[in-house]
């Protein structure tokens, strides 16, 4: 979904670079075929949902029932509420996305570690690797089975998160050399999975 | 742990790498995108892009350049030269660029960051400051190093963070390309007064440099240029030297 992210190219590429075809959508016409949903993100959530209402994308995403990937601000919208600008989110995830109040420094920049889960998006990685990270939010879920990646800054942070078939990670996989790609090329699989279930 | 970073810089005219010494005597150090792929193989943990063109008839050359790093390149990018206005930054962005630095319209303008930053937050906001070193501190200057602004650095970057700057890229143009290593007096005062990461630039030559700006100025990454484009110290070197001196770097 294209709604302004700054992200957008690259992550597009890190996809095609994992197999998909991959086509930009501003509107909830252009969901109809596709297998997965891309939410990508950079800039302030309160600048990204009102694109998204802006473009109708709301109820469209929320009825999507398939395979949904957030990066970085995308997950956020996923949950309820975010306390940056008091943003009310899609609510696809139970749950808020709070400040880093714990940070030494912010915005968190730079490559951490994530603690990560047995989860079928990080597939073939260890259980902790290095990721690239820019934000100064993280997701609170409500649910604490939701959380699937974890990171320290300050204080411990949720990382990454899954709920059904929407799954999100905070750091940016299209950034976060071959790791991330790992991610993405695990993303394109469930989407390829979801089809031939269908 | 969050790692310190090290982020070749890559000086971008026409298309092509460049790098002078103290802002002036540019030379051609290749390709951009094969630079900065070799980089990122390499371990680069960020690359870094300034067009230094002085003219805006070069923008949409960069902008290219920008969107071909992005499809080949798996490691942020950073973007800065000539971007005078929020759809400046936002063209950089959509690009491909992580985080965009922004420099003398800033200067001549400050609400520029305010407004880049509300536009799409405070991470992807860059300033980047250019100082020298005068009788009782440093002077910032704009223009790619040829015009003095009469600002102070430590102040400007303090203004700067306040206003909504994410990171602050702070060069020594004293420094820049001598191989002397960077201007750590520079760095500790202007860490006193942020509470944002700030980018060591201009004067690496060796690896202890890099060890000293982290240690002994609490740098939270190096930005170097001369030293990689001529391979004298490789990315991987530095960030094993780094490593092995104690500085928590991915390798």
């Amino acid at each position: 979904m294209d709604h302004g992210a700054g992200n957008l190219v690259s992550a597009v590429r890190g996809l095609e670079r994992s197999g998909a075809e991959v086509t930009v959508v501003t509107e909830a016409g252009g969901f109809a075929g596709a297998d997965g949903l891309v939410l990508p993100g950079v800039g302030t959530t309160a600048a990204a949902m009102a694109r998204l209402h802006r473009q109708d994308l709301v109820n469209a995403i929320s009825e999507w029932e398939g395979p949904l990937l957030g990066i970085c601000v995308g997950l956020q919208l996923f949950f309820e509420t975010s306390a940056e600008d008091d943003t009310q989110c899609l609510g696809l995830i139970p749950g808020r996305v709070i400040k880093l109040d714990k940070a030494p420094l912010l915005p968190h920049i730079g490559w951490n570690d994530v603690e990560l889960a047995a989860d079928p998006i990080f597939e073939g990685l260890g259980t902790s690797d290095l990721f690239y990270f820019v934000h100064s939010y993280a997701p609170a879920p409500a649910v604490l089975g939701d959380i699937i990646g974890r990171s320290e800054y300050g204080s411990e942070f949720v990382a990454a998160a899954r709920h059904g078939n929407r799954v999100g990670v905070q750091f940016h996989p299209e950034r976060s050399g071959e790791a991330g790609l790992a991610v993405l090329n695990n993303f394109v699989q469930s989407c390829s999975e979801a089809r031939r279930a269908a | 742990m969050l790692r310190k970073r090290v982020i070749p810089c890559l000086d971008v005219t026409a298309g092509r790498v460049v790098k002078g010494v103290q802002f002036v005597d540019l030379t051609d150090e290749g390709d951009p995108i094969e630079l900065a792929q070799k980089y990122a193989e390499g371990g680069a943990d960020e690359i870094c892009f300034l067009d230094i063109t002085a003219s805006s008839d070069g923008r949409s050359t960069m902008l290219d350049v920008v969107r071909r790093a992005a499809q080949n390149v798996f490691v942020p990018l950073t973007v800065g030269g000539g971007v005078r206005t929020v759809e400046d930054m936002r063209a950089t962005l959509r690009a491909g660029a992580d985080k965009v630095a922004i420099n003398s319209a800033a200067l001549a303008d400050p609400t520029l960051i305010d407004r880049c930053a509300a536009a799409f937050g405070k991470q992807c906001v860059v300033l980047a400051i250019d100082a020298k070193r005068t009788d009782v501190g440093w002077e910032v200057y704009s223009h790619g190093g040829r015009t003095p602004t009469g600002r102070d650095a430590v102040a400007w970057a303090s203004d700067g963070a306040q206003r909504g700057a994410g990171e602050l890229l702070v060069t020594s143009m004293d420094r820049d390309g001598t191989y002397d290593g960077y201007d750590l007096r520079l760095l500790r005062a202007i860490k006193a007064v942020v509470q944002v990461p700030v980018i060591a630039s201009g004067g690496a030559g060796s690896i202890p440099d890099c060890v000293a700006a982290f240690d002994e100025a609490g740098a939270d990454a190096v930005l170097a240029a001369s030293i990689f484009h001529r391979d004298e110290i490789t990315v991987a070197t530095l960030k094993s030297g780094l490593a092995a001196a104690g500085v928590a770097v991915r390798q």
